[in-house]
């Protein structure tokens, strides 16, 4: 039902949920009331000078009349009906019109599902591949498992030796002492890691979260004079481990050579022109496409095509970079997914690789990719070759049908995928 | 000579409760605590049954039950498998490796018990 048909029914409901009578409302506004109810009815087109005075009357902005709910609510709705094939989906708008106040809650628990899912997603990861929390946690309960045996005996052994009872208070008493201490470690551990503190596990981790702050861009870093970049990472604060200080220097450096081979202003104008297609770019300013890659991922993000990710992974598919982008997280820790773009390039070295993918989840999001893998500090014919690929992640482009993919197996929903390495806990843990 | 178990694991107050438990039932109690020398401990003393811890300093317990099960003299050694992991991935893991039983932390010692009489029966 179009949007403005609507207008009616939303008079309607606002006036009987400010307690006013239609004849009074009629009467108020100089039309009689007759006409007033094929209004609500949406029998009678409603605008102009009318519209008006029936919202002052209402106490209401005449767009919230017309209107209706926000794109973004009515958004917030469809991904919520996605797969409850009992909701009608034809009459979002009509639900969202006549019970904003339950479409509000609606839309509001739905995203906090979605946050508490991607708490899941992070924490399981984290338990899985996270070393500090894996002792932990075998700590706690190996202190448990001594509590409760010694226990145990104490409980059920009638006949116990003093001597004995006494070592096994003191080892109850040491071991509580321990739990204690043990489960505080951990208290603290999370209760330190709300927020993008949360993603500060590695020196990596360390590294993503600085450059998140900066939007990825160096602005510092442009220019014909900047600061080297040892100066760069000597003011950097966020930095806490020499690890990380060590892992930003060379991404510096990297972004520096970039930034000199790319420079801003001719980039953004090329940019313009060529738009985002690696290729062009590339061959434009005689450069890899990777390196094209890096420039478009660290533009500013009013001076970027839309939102730009980008993962790199070294020659065994670990992830060494990674920016991600609503609706595509690469994972922190453990494997990626193997069907990605990017592992295609690596199997495939110095050959380009573009496709468009869509990822598994409620939102099902499309992304077009680039990818490509080249070697990296070559080290001569005798040494070893050192890979890495590349992989840029951008907006789909409409009607391109994409690749599903997941971000990471244990993830992942799909069920049925020939990829898979391992169970999912979204398909079987929820 | 009464039956044998060696307990191989690195918590004291674990070996202590354990061995107080099973000695009480019965069984002649042997411990250990290092990962690394674990094998050599089990070729040396040949329990009847081996209650192993998976994380033990210096090696897996996963890494000792696959070489027990390499071994011809003690290949076939009921051995329960202890860990704090219970999930799936982990039980799956100690099936493929050969566990004759497998006991997610925290255990209660009867279930421990209960675990051994079946592994090693009267």
């Amino acid at each position: 039902m179009p949007r403005n048909v609507l207008t009616g029914t939303r008079i309607r409901e606002r006036r009987m949920m400010m307690g006013v009578r239609q004849a009074d409302l009629a009467h108020a506004v100089g039309i009689s009331p007759s006409y007033l109810n094929l209004i609500e009815h949406n029998r009678r087109r409603i605008g102009g000078k009318l519209l008006n005075e029936i919202a002052r009357r209402l106490e209401v902005d005449a767009a919230a009349l017309t209107e209706g709910a926000g794109a973004a609510m009515l958004d917030r709705l469809r991904v919520a009906a996605v797969g409850h094939d009992s909701a009608e989906q034809d009459r979002i708008e009509e639900f969202a019109g006549r019970f904003p106040g339950w479409a509000q809650l609606l839309a509001d628990t739905q995203r906090h599902i979605r946050r508490l899912e991607r708490t899941v997603e992070m924490l399981t990861d984290r338990m899985t591949h996270d070393p500090f929390l894996s002792a932990s946690v075998h700590e706690v309960l190996s202190t448990v498992t001594a509590i409760r045996s010694t226990a145990a005996i104490l409980i059920e052994t009638e006949d116990i030796d003093p001597e004995w009872r006494r070592r096994f208070h003191r080892n109850i008493g040491d071991e509580s002492t321990r739990l204690a201490e043990s489960a505080q470690a951990l208290v603290n551990y999370l209760d330190n890691s709300g927020g993008d503190d949360l993603l500060r596990n590695s020196p990596q981790e360390e590294v993503e979260v600085w450059l998140k702050a900066q939007s990825y861009h160096l602005a510092v870093l442009e220019g014909p004079d900047p600061p080297s970049p040892e100066t760069v990472i000597a003011q950097a604060g966020a930095l806490d481990s020499a690890s990380a200080r060590d892992l930003a220097l060379a991404y510096l450096r990297r972004y520096r050579a970039d930034a000199l081979k790319l420079p801003l202003e001719p980039f953004c104008e090329a940019l313009e022109v060529l738009g985002p297609d690696p290729g062009a770019l590339a061959d434009r300013f005689a450069v890899s496409a990777t390196a094209v890659f890096r420039r478009l991922a660290s533009l500013p993000p009013e001076r970027a095509p839309g939102p730009v990710g980008l993962a790199i992974c070294d020659g065994s598919g670990t992830l060494t970079f990674r920016k991600p982008v609503e609706g595509f997280n690469p994972p922190r820790f453990g494997a990626a997914c193997p069907l990605w773009p990017l592992y295609q390039a690596l199997s495939r070295p110095t050959m380009p690789v573009r496709g468009v993918i869509e990822l598994a989840g409620r939102l099902s999001a499309r992304f077009l990719t680039y990818a490509l893998c080249l070697p990296r500090r070559v080290g001569g014919f005798g040494g070893p070759q050192v890979f890495e690929a590349s992989m840029l992640i951008l907006p789909a482009p409409p009607g391109e049908q994409g690749q599903p993919v997941g971000a990471s197996c244990r993830i992942c929903p799909r069920e049925d995928c020939v990829a898979r390495r391992e169970p999912s806990i979204i398909a079987h843990g929820f | 000579m009464g039956k044998h178990v060696l307990l191989i694991e690195d918590e004291p107050n674990i070996i202590e409760a354990i061995r107080f438990i099973l000695s009480r039932d019965g069984w002649r109690v042997d411990t250990h605590s290092d990962g690394q020398s674990a094998l050599d401990a089990v070729l040396d003393r040949r329990p009847d049954v081996v209650i192993l811890d998976v994380m033990l300093p210096n090696r897996s317990g996963y890494d000792i039950l696959r070489e027990i099960r390499e071994q011809d003299e003690i290949g076939s050694l009921p051995v329960l498998l202890l860990t704090a992991k219970g999930q799936a991935k982990d039980r799956e893991m100690a099936e493929r490796l050969g566990a004759s039983r497998f006991m997610t932390k925290p255990f209660s010692n009867t279930e421990v018990l209960a675990a051994l009489r079946e592994l090693f029966p009267q």
